[in-house]
C-alpha cells in the first residue's frame, strides 16, 4: 500500500516498518470496500449513473482540501483556513464570472492563493503556531468574503461559460470537477512518492531541525504547502460557484474540520512525517459516503435517520476509525 | 523567504519562554492589560455614549459566555491540549435544561424542575469533558481530533433532542441565569468573574494547578516526578466540559429558548482566540486564567468599538484575525 517516510533520520517517534504503515492505510481502503459493497447490495440506484455523478461531483471539493490539508499535515503544520477560503474564492469565481471561466476560474484560485501565502508568511516568518496563524486568517477571510459580497450570496453570470465547469460533464459522463480533481490528486501521488519536494515536505514534518542541517530549504518547504493548500481550497471555492450558480460568503463553515478527519481517517499522523495520498482521497470520500449512505437508509424508510442523527453517526464514524487506528499504531509499537 | 527561520513549533526545543527584547518590560510584561486599557481610552473619546454604564452592561452580559468558555479553554490548552467541542457542548447543556424544565416532571415541580434542570445540563457538560479527557487518555489521540468527535455529534445529539426546533419558554427562574440583575449588574458577569476567580486560583495555590502546569509544561518531566498525569488532564477536559456547559445555560436563558442549531456556534474559536490573547501558549504549561477573561474583554470590545462606529460587521472578523496576530507575535518578543 501506498504510504511515504522521510528517509532521512527521525528524532520523532515515527513508527519504523512497512507493516505499520500497511495498517494504517489498509484499514480506510478495507472500510470503504466493505461500505460500497453493503450499499450497492442494500440500495438499488447507489451503482446508479446520477448517484455516483452527484457524489463524486459534490465531494471533489472535499477532496481538493483534504489533498492541500495533507500536505500542510505531513510538515506538522495545520490550516484551518480552508473553509473560509472556499467561501472568498466563490465569491471572487462569482464576480468575475461574467468575463468567463477562463478569468473567473484564476481568479478564484487566487485568492486561494492569496490567503495560503498570507499563512506562509505569517507561519515562517512570524513563527506563529500554524494552528494560531491559521485561526486568524480564518477569520480574516471569512471577514472579506462578507464583506466583499455584503453579507449575501453573489449570483453567477448564467450567460457566460462559467458554469459549464460545474455542471456539464466531460464525454457527457464524467463531471468537469471530477475530472480536474482527479488529475490533482494524480499530480499530488507523483509528487509525495516520486518528486523530491514530496521527501521534502516529509523529512521536514519528520524532524525540522534534521532537514535543515540536511540542507533542505524548511521554510520554503513549509510555505508552499501553505500555498498549495490555499490553492487548492480556492480551486474548490470556484467549483462551488459554478456547480451551485452562487458565490457564498457564509458557505464552507467547518469544512477544515471535515478536510482534518479526512486526512486522519487516511492514516495520516498529526505530528507529521508520514501520510499518504492515495489514503487521502478514500478517507475524504469514506466521510462523504456516510452522508450518501444514510441518504438513502432514509429513502428505504425502514429507519428514519433525520438530519440530525447523521451528524452522530459521522462523528461516532469518526470516533471508531481514529480508535481502531490508535490500536492498530500502539499495536505496531509493541 | 529566510532560510533560516525555522517554523515555530519545531524550534521549540526548550520548554522556556522566547527571550523577549524591544518593547520597555512594564508593557511587555502586561501586554493584554495595556491593550484592554488602550481600546477603554480610544472608546472614551471617540465612541458616543460610551461610558455610560448602560454600555458596560450590555459588553459584560455578551462578553460573559466567551468568557466562561474561555476559561476552561485556557486549562485545556495549559495542558498542552485544545478543546474544539465547546461549542456543541454548550448547545446540548442550552437544550438539556428546558428540556428537563418543560417535561412532566418540571412542570408539576417548578422549583425541582429548573434544578434539575441546571443539574442534568452540567452532568452533561462533565460528560462530555470526561470523554474528550478519556479519549485523549486512553487513546493517545491529538486533543485537536478527539474533539473533533463531539464538535460533530455534540451538536447533532442537541438537534436530535430538540428535533432541531427553537425550544422556546418562560420561566423566570431560570431566565434569572442570563438575565437578572444584582446590584444592577448582570448576572452571568458576576459569575464569569467568580468563576474566573476561584479557577485562577485553584491553579495558583492548589497542588491541582500546579500539576496542571507541570502536565503542560513537560509532560515526561511531571509524570516522572510522580504527577498522575492522566488524572490531571481529565480533570482539565472535564472542567472545560462543565464550563462550556455554564455557558450554554447563560445562552439558553438570555435568549428565552435553547437554539441548537445556533447556540455556541464558532464558540470554540472565540474561547481559543481569547485564551491566546490573554497570554495561554499552545505549547502548554501557561494558564492565564484572569488573562483569558481580558482577552475576552479585549474581543468583545473591538467588536463593539466597530459596530458601534458603524463598521461593516463583517470587517469585525478581519480585525479580530489581526487581534490574533499581533497578540501572538508580541508575546513572541517583538525583536526577532
Amino acid at each position: 500500500m501506498n504510504r511515504a517516510t522521510a528517509a532521512g533520520p527521525a528524532a520523532e517517534p515515527v513508527p519504523a516498518g512497512r507493516v505499520d504503515g500497511d495498517l494504517r492505510t489498509r484499514g480506510v481502503w478495507i472500510a470503504l470496500g466493505l461500505v460500497v459493497l453493503f450499499a450497492s447490495l442494500r440500495y438499488d440506484n447507489f451503482l446508479g449513473a446520477y448517484n455516483i455523478q452527484t457524489f463524486l461531483g459534490y465531494n471533489s471539493m472535499f477532496v481538493l482540501i483534504a489533498l492541500g490539508m495533507a500536505f500542510v499535515i505531513m510538515t506538522g503544520g495545520i490550516d484551518l483556513s480552508v473553509g473560509s477560503v472556499v467561501a472568498l474564492a466563490s465569491v471572487t469565481a462569482a464576480y468575475a464570472s461574467p468575463h468567463g471561466i477562463e478569468v473567473a476560474l484564476p481568479l478564484g484560485v487566487l485568492a486561494g492563493v492569496g490567503v495560503g501565502a498570507l499563512n506562509a508568511w505569517l507561519v515562517c516568518r512570524l513563527r506563529i503556531v500554524p494552528f494560531i496563524a491559521t485561526l486568524a486568517t480564518m477569520l480574516g477571510a471569512r471577514g472579506l468574503a462578507l464583506t466583499v459580497a455584503d453579507n449575501q450570496s453573489v449570483d453567477v453570470d448564467w450567460g457566460s461559460n462559467f458554469t459549464a465547469l460545474g455542471l456539464q460533464k466531460a464525454f457527457g459522463v464524467v463531471p468537469w470537477p471530477v475530472v480536474i480533481t482527479a488529475a490533482v490528486f494524480l499530480l499530488a501521488w507523483l509528487a509525495l512518492e516520486r518528486l523530491a519536494f514530496g521527501r521534502r515536505v516529509l523529512a521536514v514534518g519528520g524532524n525540522a531541525e534534521a532537514a535543515r542541517l540536511m540542507g533542505i530549504p524548511v521554510a520554503r518547504t513549509v510555505a508552499s504547502v501553505y500555498v498549495i493548500s490555499g490553492a487548492l481550497a480556492g480551486l474548490a471555492g470556484v467549483f462551488l460557484a459554478s456547480g451551485y450558480g452562487a458565490g457564498q460568503p457564509l458557505e464552507g463553515l467547518g469544512w477544515e474540520l471535515s478536510a482534518i478527519a479526512s486526512v486522519v481517517v487516511g492514516g495520516t499522523l498529526l505530528t507529521g512525517g508520514l501520510g499518504s495520498i492515495p489514503a487521502t482521497l478514500a478517507g475524504a470520500l469514506l466521510l462523504g459516503l456516510v452522508f450518501n449512505v444514510l441518504n438513502f437508509e432514509n429513502g428505504l424508510g425502514v429507519v428514519s435517520l433525520s438530519a440530525y442523527w447523521q451528524s452522530v453517526v459521522r462523528g461516532g464514524f469518526l470516533l471508531l476509525v481514529i480508535v481502531l487506528q490508535s490500536r492498530a499504531l500502539r499495536r505496531v509499537r509493541g | 523567504m529566510a532560510e533560516s527561520h525555522v517554523p515555530a513549533r519545531s524550534a521549540g526545543a526548550s520548554p522556556e519562554r522566547p527571550s523577549r527584547r524591544g518593547l520597555p518590560a512594564a508593557v511587555r510584561e502586561n501586554g493584554t492589560l495595556v491593550a484592554f486599557a488602550a481600546l477603554v481610552l480610544f472608546n472614551a473619546i471617540v465612541t458616543p455614549n460610551f461610558l455610560a454604564l448602560q454600555t458596560l452592561y450590555v459588553n459584560l452580559s455578551q462578553v460573559a459566555p466567551i468568557a466562561i468558555v474561555a476559561i476552561g479553554m485556557t486549562l485545556v490548552i495549559a495542558s498542552g491540549g485544545i478543546d474544539l467541542s465547546v461549542g456543541s457542548t454548550m448547545a446540548l447543556a442550552g437544550a438539556v435544561a428546558p428540556y428537563v424544565f418543560l417535561s412532566g416532571f418540571g412542570v408539576e415541580h417548578p422549583g425541582a424542575g429548573v434544578a434539575l434542570g441546571i443539574a442534568c445540563a452540567l452532568a452533561a457538560g462533565l460528560a462530555c469533558g470526561a470523554f474528550n479527557g478519556w479519549l485523549v487518555n486512553a487513546f493517545r489521540i491529538q486533543p485537536i481530533v478527539a474533539t473533533l468527535v463531539l464538535f460533530i455529534a455534540g451538536r447533532g445529539l442537541a438537534q436530535v433532542l430538540t428535533n432541531g426546533q427553537l425550544q422556546t419558554f418562560d420561566n423566570a427562574a431560570f431566565e434569572y441565569i442570563g438575565t437578572g440583575r444584582p446590584f444592577g449588574v448582570p448576572f452571568q458577569a458576576l459569575l464569569a468573574i467568580a468563576l474566573g476567580v476561584v479557577v485562577a486560583w485553584t491553579v495558583r495555590r492548589t497542588v491541582l494547578g500546579r500539576q496542571l502546569l507541570a502536565v503542560g509544561g513537560n509532560e515526561r518531566a511531571a509524570r516522572l516526578s510522580g504527577v498522575a498525569v492522566n488524572r490531571v488532564r481529565l480533570a482539565a477536559y472535564a472542567a472545560a466540559g462543565i464550563l462550556a456547559a455554564i455557558a450554554g445555560l447563560v445562552v439558553s436563558a438570555i435568549n428565552s429558548a435553547s437554539d441548537a442549531n445556533q447556540a455556541g456556534l464558532l464558540m470554540e474559536l472565540d474561547a481559543i482566540a481569547a485564551a491566546v490573547v490573554g497570554g495561554a501558549s499552545l505549547a502548554g504549561g501557561r494558564a492565564p486564567v484572569i488573562g483569558a477573561l481580558i482577552g475576552a474583554a479585549i474581543i468583545q470590545l473591538v467588536s463593539y468599538t466597530l459596530l458601534a462606529n458603524g463598521v461593516h460587521d463583517a470587517v469585525a472578523l478581519i480585525v479580530k484575525g489581526a487581534i490574533i496576530v499581533v497578540a501572538v507575535r508580541a508575546q513572541l518578543g517583538g525583536g526577532e
